[in-house]
């Protein structure tokens, strides 16, 4: 497992780092979905960790099972074709065949539950959390606020459409003008709620995904191991903008993430150190460092 | 696997094939052969529509951008449809009023179901009930355009606050109607199968597509109030100061729809694939010439399927909050489905082993169902756990297995059944080398469309997405290819009927024309089978214990 996720991280980083070219934002450690991706988002996160592992597991288990049915069946159909096989055998019954294929997959479905369920606890019982942040799924951005810091005032976090994403070398449908910050090495309570439709708040690396239901305060946790940027998908259907709700999480060092809240927690222009009429930002704009990344 | 004495089978009356009118015979039908030949025409125009709106929504994901639906709004609209009309007025349609209706009461020796008129009934609501959904699509849904574009599973706020124009409504009243329908048909199916059999045609006898069929109506006659019940509350909360069950301004609790939804909704995944399982039990049986192994596990196996498959309806809310120690019931309880699910699977092979193995049209389905099934419920086995779940949860990895199991597992047995009994409904054969090109071809346009699904949806891309990241390009374009195989399979379905009809004459078919594998009582009536059969009740031998699963015709 970990050789296929350091082999993807090599992947997803090249790819990164070539769409970050023409970026004047976005630097270092960036997660979300990678071209051609055919596997697991990598971990950014203890539980994505743990998550990945059991995918795993699972995986390998599931592969099994069909490669087994596979070959047995290509064996039946070659062996007892009607040419090879002429007259069939009136055989219905095998009582300890039947005892087998009953017991067998006990045993492997014992063997999933029990790393499932760690990872199901693991996942849903909060630690003794850090801090908090309070997400609100609106139609169609998100509210972000730290109930934690009065000073700093509930924002809105509002998807960049495509031209603005070029300008910042950003993904578009994944990059917003105003991520969430969260401190790193920090275990982050997150309440999820919803003021209208049905949301979900979801970011993939970190093994998160918690439905903002209007009337409900729902709860989950991260603890993000590296400073970066880390992008996730509105996750259940809300409306004609539901493809265009996208979540980005900010992750900063404790002392940066104490220089920000200090500082009123003003989210930092993504535009303003960007000069216009410069030609690194004319070939963002033309997209030419988002379609690279993609060839 | 059901044995009967050759000569008991009475012959047909010339009075038995007294047919009325044209109008009187398909308007007022109460012949349930008649009744199912309308219910899979019927079957065949919603699959058409269904499946136009799923070819747009490939063709508008084959490229990142917004290609076609310049409205959002209609892609949702086209999403919802295609979820809703496949389910209601394809697969079940199909599968428990077509097959159900044309061959339950043969195989268990009755001469017609047990409440005739209420099986017209059940049928004629179906029409009305899919006019009812296309209207929706015309009248205004939300303030972004018309028809409704909250997905299938209908979850309020969006489907009472968010969409508050009257497709919804229509919508409603159209499954309400669709699902009294399926409350008659499953009234009438359990009342024929409990009532109804031949003499000596003892329960442990039965088909196993009789078993299955039963056991879906239990499914329907429980399940299917409940949505109506949903839906009833959606539509007085819609109501301008009507009810709030599911408004939290006013006291209620949206997740209270999702548990009431699901609660129908898991046992529907099962009314839908159960009588695929049936079906295939008897091709694989008649195609390897030996009868069915494990008859007992094999409909118990369906019968424990039918009841675990009550009890797990969470496992489709894992990330809408709900307390770990629930969650790890649902788990566990969705976990326990994988074993039934393989005694029938091994079982099937068992069948195959040892025996004397014809690739027929119908055996090329029911193998293409087996292994396809077999990939679509492993990925269910990685989806019940909670935790993976979380990160799986609303990703193309969900549309990938259950389209695997209701794509590839329903639409391969409603096939196999299709060309199983073609010549005994019709009375004349199909043209065996154009089935197979439309076999390939929708095997392996149904492979291309959503294996892929699968990467999409472990890299993290969302359902309902009309326009997504290039990231996801790819596998997206892939995908799309896929679509166009399967509608050239879908072309050559229709060249394959009407072939076979323009050829109807030359290629008339016997009583049974699989041959002594086939040993259903079916197969011991003419193709097409008397306006009226079995006007004398067939006899079935009265054998030992294990008779019913050794027995041949």
């Amino acid at each position: 497992m970990r050789a296929i996720n350091a082999m993807l991280s090599t992947i997803g980083a090249g790819a990164l780092s070539l769409m970050a070219a023409g970026a004047a934002f976005a630097e270092g450690l960036e997660i979300g979905p990678e071209p051609k991706g055919w596997f697991l988002q990598e971990s950014a996160t203890p539980v994505m960790d743990d998550l990945i592992w059991v995918h795993n597991l699972v995986q390998i288990i599931i592969t099994a099972i069909v490669i087994f049915v596979f070959i047995l069946m290509a064996y039946i159909l070659i062996r007892f074709r009607e040419s090879k096989n002429p007259v069939p055998s009136k055989t219905s019954h095998n009582t300890l065949l039947e005892i087998v294929w009953t017991i067998v997959p006990v045993i492997l479905l014992v063997i999933i539950a029990i790393p499932s369920m760690n990872l199901l606890y693991k996942q849903d019982r909060l630690p003794e959390t850090e801090m908090t942040v309070k997400v609100v799924g609106n139609t169609w951005n998100w509210l972000y606020s730290y109930p934690d810091y009065e000073n700093v005032e509930e924002w809105v976090s509002n998807p960049l459409d495509e031209t603005q994403a070029k300008q910042v070398g950003q993904p578009y449908l994944l990059a917003t003008d105003a991520p969430l910050v969260v401190p790193v090495n920090t275990k982050v309570k997150v309440l999820v709620t919803s003021v209208n439709n049905m949301h979900a708040w979801a970011v993939p690396s970190f093994g998160v995904k918690m439905d903002a239901v209007p009337g409900i305060i729902n709860e989950t946790w991260f603890e993000v191991y590296e400073e970066g940027t880390f992008y996730g998908q509105c996750s259940e259907i809300c409306g004609i903008l539901h493809y265009n709700m996208p979540i980005e999480v900010k992750a900063v060092s404790k002392e940066e993430f104490a220089r920000f809240i200090a500082a009123g927690g003003m989210p930092e222009d993504k535009f303003a150190g960007l000069d216009m009429d410069s030609p690194e930002t004319e070939v963002a704009m033309n997209g030419s460092a988002v379609v690279a990344a993609n060839d | 696997m059901v044995a009967i004495h050759g000569e008991d089978i009475p012959v047909t009356h010339s009075a038995d094939d007294e047919k009325p009118g044209f109008w009187a015979r398909w308007f007022y039908s109460t012949n349930h052969k008649d009744i199912g030949t309308l219910y899979l025409v019927f079957a065949i125009i919603s699959g058409l529509i269904g499946g136009f709106l799923s070819f747009m929504m490939r063709m508008e994901l084959a490229a990142p951008g917004i290609q076609f639906f310049s409205n959002e709004h209609t892609y949702l609209v086209f999403v919802t449809m295609h979820g809703l009309i496949m389910i209601f007025f394809m697969v079940m349609p199909a599968l428990i009023g077509g097959f159900g209706n044309w061959f339950v009461p043969i195989m268990i020796g009755a001469p017609d179901m047990a409440f005739p008129r209420m099986n017209n009934l059940s049928f004629w609501l179906l029409p009305v009930a899919l006019i009812c959904l296309l209207i929706s699509f015309f009248v205004p849904g939300a303030a972004e355009g018309n028809g409704f574009g909250g997905s299938w599973v209908m979850y309020p706020p969006l489907s009472t606050t968010g969409s508050p124009g009257p497709a919804f409504d229509f919508i409603i009243i159209g499954l309400l109607a669709a699902g009294f329908s399926s409350i008659f048909g499953a009234i009438n199916f359990i009342t024929t199968i409990l009532n109804m059999r031949a003499p000596g045609m003892t329960m442990h006898k039965m088909p196993l597509f009789a078993w299955s069929v039963l056991v879906t109506a239990f499914l329907l006659l429980l399940a299917l109030p409940v949505l109506a019940a949903a839906l009833f509350m959606l539509l007085t909360d819609r109501i301008e100061g009507g009810t709030a069950f599911f408004d939290p301004a006013r006291g209620g609790d949206p997740q209270m729809f999702q548990h009431l939804f699901w609660f129908f909704g898991h046992p529907e995944v099962y009314i839908m694939i159960l009588p695929a399982f049936g079906i295939v039990s008897h091709i694989i049986s008649t195609f390897s010439r030996k009868p069915i192994f494990g008859y007992l596990g094999m409909a118990y196996a369906m019968v424990a399927i039918g009841v675990v498959g009550f009890v797990v309806w969470a496992h489709h809310m894992y990330t809408v909050g709900m307390d770990v120690n629930v969650k790890a019931y649902f788990v566990l309880a969705t976990l326990v489905i994988a074993v039934p699910t393989g005694v029938k699977v091994f079982s099937w092979l068992a069948t195959m082993w040892g025996g004397s193995i014809r690739f027929s049209v119908p055996m090329m389905w029911a193998l293409g169902f087996i292994f396809l099934f077999v990939v679509g419920g492993v990925t269910g086995v990685m989806l019940a756990n909670a935790g993976v779940t979380t990160y799986l949860h609303d990703t193309y990895y969900v549309v990938a297995h259950f389209h695997y199991v209701l794509s590839m597992g329903a639409v391969f047995g409603i096939f196999a059944g299709w060309y199983y009994w073609y010549g005994k409904m019709f009375g004349h054969h199909y043209n065996g080398f154009l089935a197979r090109v439309h076999f390939w071809l929708f095997f392996i346009g149904v492979n291309l469309i959503f294996f892929p699904q699968h990467f999409l949806g472990l890299n993290g891309m969302p359902r309902r997405y009309v326009d997504y990241p290039v990231e996801f390009e790819y596998w997206n374009m892939i995908s799309s290819w896929g679509a166009w195989v399967t509608l050239a399979s879908v072309a050559v379905f229709f060249i394959v009927v009407l072939e076979a009809i323009l050829m109807r004459n030359k290629r008339r078919v016997g009583n049974n024309y699989w041959g002594e594998g086939a040993t259903t009582l079916e197969w011991t009536i003419s193709s097409p089978p008397p306006y009226h059969q079995f006007s004398i009740l067939p006899r079935i031998e009265d054998e030992p214990a294990h008779g019913a699963e050794e027995g041949k015709a």
